[in-house]
């Protein structure tokens, strides 16, 4: 009885991701690729038109030497809420290829639906979508190692990050099969939360007081998932996307990077911290 | 040669000439054919969009012909709905143009999406939400207005009246067409919206989002007013270049008067709302989400605020005040310059809503991405130029497109 009270709540998976650990190798960004079967170029030095579901941003504070300080910046799609679910990709999508699963929270792309109109790159505020430029092909060999759980995505078409959902699906036919309905914190997890070495991405249900992801952000579910931790942060807040990507900085220049802000702009009153 | 389909009483060049001029301009239109087939047989990476640029210079020319075929929906609302009777004279070349414009709208998309053999996904999964499924849904079926307006002008052939089944069908069509032009204006007045709302519901995008009223943002009324303004400049920017060429006055002056001088108050009150919409956006709007106006027009090495200056008073106050006054009006030189300036100016406006939304960086951490269409994407959007250029030059030719040349050119 309780296990089914547990599973009406609808869940929101979220990430943290702390960027004072973060060290900018780019572990995260070959182990989406991996596990998403995400296509390559093979001359990858134009990145206006390579895809990269997770792409790692190099800050800098903008200060000469020796007070020169630099940040990494990992950025997967925000898997943003809007109002109500209307994220700005979703709702903006002529043909339902793109929907908000009230049950997960995930942004998922459809990419049998897709017809490639990219209305909804145009939409969205971070670059999280890709286009399918060209054809994907992969040299023969590593054919044999693309994943049976994602399908690769065919020429003129949208994608992006998943959170990669196939996992969900499989912890949740596992849990099934066990007879349960409501995953452990580690039964899902993302593959660049995986395998990140210093640990910093977080990845877990927000709306879940036990997961340590909501313990990290302390999202305020009544003012738009806002966090509560002072450090923690979201990328462009003040639009309104309501992401579910929370980034933790001691550094107030990097916090204050998330966003813009006009001149001489009071932030503490317009803004939380 | 040809003279049998003529309309009787008109003066034509010679079949050698307009001969001639079809092939030059064919030759282009086939230039344009073959970088369609490269497109859809090679996909959208022969254009130099990227990741920044979902939208290009496509979507800029979709929406500028829809603003420019915008003549044909006002007009017919003036002439059959208002009643204005004297623009019974230019709504056959309001028509045409319209027709070419939306023609090439839809071709334009045809070549722009990345899976257009699944195309008809917009209607059989179409979105509610979405701007584009209203945009879809209005253009399909006022184009479909367009063909039941155009066709009575093609049974009007010389040789096509003749059968007295297409002469009864004509003017029958003549007869109940005050239908189709309230239709027309009803769904144009949609889909011109759709598109004003399209940039301006992307929230995520600071330089492009507007506030509104209920679910339509303020551009969804201002690209409705400017296409009712600026569309029928472009239909009396065309008639008079069809004079220059044929050295001909083929619209008498009363009826330019006319259609210039409702031009005239319709572009006055939209730049007036246009000022107010671009004063709330830089002072209110966008402030609250962390920009200055001139964040918008800096730091980058072609979007400055002499855009915003073209486009609201050298493309906007000028042409109206010359519209607004008799003198402007009434001097071929000062007429022609206005409506040219017309033309650029919604022009601008299109091309600022699509091509300037994508170069904004909105990450404090990107910067201005800048675009240059690759010779595939200028090939295709010149096409549906050439392709209009060929069917005025076969309508004029063959069709009474002008009801007043006979008696103007006796």
């Amino acid at each position: 009885m309780k296990e089914e009270g547990k599973h009406k709540k609808a869940k929101k998976y979220g990430m943290v991701i702390n960027l004072d650990e973060c060290t900018g190798c780019g572990a995260c960004m070959v182990a989406c690729m991996a596990e998403n079967n995400v296509p390559f170029k093979e001359d990858e030095s134009n990145k206006l038109d390579s895809i990269a579901w997770m792409r790692v941003y190099k800050l800098t504070n903008g200060k000469p030497y020796p007070e020169a300080e630099i940040c990494y910046l990992p950025r997967p799609c925000m898997h943003c809420e809007g109002e109500h679910g209307h994220a700005p990709c979703v709702s903006v999508c002529p043909a339902t290829a793109t929907d908000y699963n009230h049950e997960t929270g995930i942004v998922s792309q459809i990419y049998t639906r897709c017809f490639g109109c990219r209305y909804c790159m145009v939409a969205c505020p971070y670059h999280a979508r890709y286009f399918n430029w060209w054809d994907p092909v992969w040299p023969e060999e590593s054919t044999k190692y693309l994943s049976p759980n994602v399908s690769p995505r065919m020429r003129g078409v949208v994608e992006k990050c998943s959170f990669c959902f196939h996992r969900y699906q499989l912890a949740m036919d596992k849990a099934y099969l066990e007879g349960r309905t409501v995953l452990e914190e580690d039964e899902y997890q993302t593959s660049c939360a995986q395998a990140c070495p210093a640990g910093a991405i977080t990845f877990g249900d927000l709306n879940n007081p036990e997961h340590k992801v909501h313990q990290l952000a302390k999202p305020d579910n009544k003012h738009g998932g806002r966090p509560g931790n002072p450090n923690v942060f979201r990328l462009l807040e003040r639009l309104g996307t309501n992401p579910k990507v929370y980034y933790m900085s001691s550094r107030e220049w990097v916090r204050q990077a998330g966003d813009n802000y006009i001149n001489n702009e009071d932030l503490a009153k317009n803004y939380r911290h | 040669m040809d003279s049998a389909l003529i309309p009787e009483g008109v003066k034509r060049c010679s079949f050698g000439k307009f001969a001639i001029g079809i092939i030059l301009v064919g030759g282009v239109l086939l230039w344009g054919v073959y970088a369609m087939l490269l497109i859809w047989l090679k996909g959208l990476n022969q254009t130099n969009m990227n990741d920044f640029y979902g939208f290009a210079i496509w979507i800029w020319a979709d929406l500028g012909v829809i603003a420019l075929g915008g003549g044909a929906f006002f007009t017919g609302f003036l002439r059959y709905v208002i009643g204005k009777d004297e623009l019974k004279n230019i709504i056959n070349c309001a028509v045409l143009i319209g027709f070419i414009c939306y023609s090439s709208a839809l071709l334009i998309l045809a070549i722009d999406v990345g899976q257009p053999l699944r195309s008809w996904f917009i209607f059989w999964h179409a979105n509610v939400h979405s701007m584009l499924t209203e945009v879809a849904f209005c253009l399909s079926c006022y184009f479909a207005v367009l063909i039941i307006e155009y066709i009575p002008l093609i049974l009007e052939n010389r040789q096509i009246n003749k059968v007295p089944f297409l002469h009864n069908l004509a003017h029958n069509m003549h007869e109940v067409m005050v239908i189709f032009a309230a239709t027309g204006a009803f769904l144009s007045f949609f889909h011109q919206g759709s598109l004003g709302g399209t940039p301006a519901v992307l929230y995520g995008r600071p330089f492009s989002f507007r506030e509104g009223v209920f679910i339509w943002p303020w551009t969804f009324f201002l690209f409705t007013w400017s296409a009712a303004a600026y569309g029928p400049c472009f239909t009396l920017f065309v008639t008079r270049l069809i004079e220059k060429i044929t050295k001909k006055k083929l619209v008498k002056q009363n009826v330019i008067d006319l259609l210039a001088k409702i031009s005239g108050w319709t572009m006055g009150t939209y730049v007036i709302a246009k000022i107010i919409d671009t004063w709330y956006w830089a002072t209110v709007t966008a402030p609250a989400r962390g920009f200055n106006l001139i964040d918008f027009y800096s730091n980058n090495p072609f979007y400055g605020i002499w855009i915003l200056i073209v486009e609201i008073v050298v493309c906007g106050i000028v042409p109206a005040l010359i519209l607004l006054t008799p003198k402007g009006r009434n001097n071929s030189t000062l007429l022609f310059t206005a409506v040219s300036l017309a033309c650029i100016g919604v022009l601008l406006n299109r091309w600022v809503m699509v091509l300037q939304v994508m170069a904004i960086p909105v990450m404090t951490f990107e910067t201005w991405v800048m675009y240059i269409p690759s010779w595939q994407e200028v090939a295709t959007t010149v096409l549906p130029v050439a392709y209009g250029i060929i069917l005025v030059m076969i309508s004029f030719r063959y069709l009474p497109i002008f009801p007043q040349e006979r008696e103007l050119n006796p």
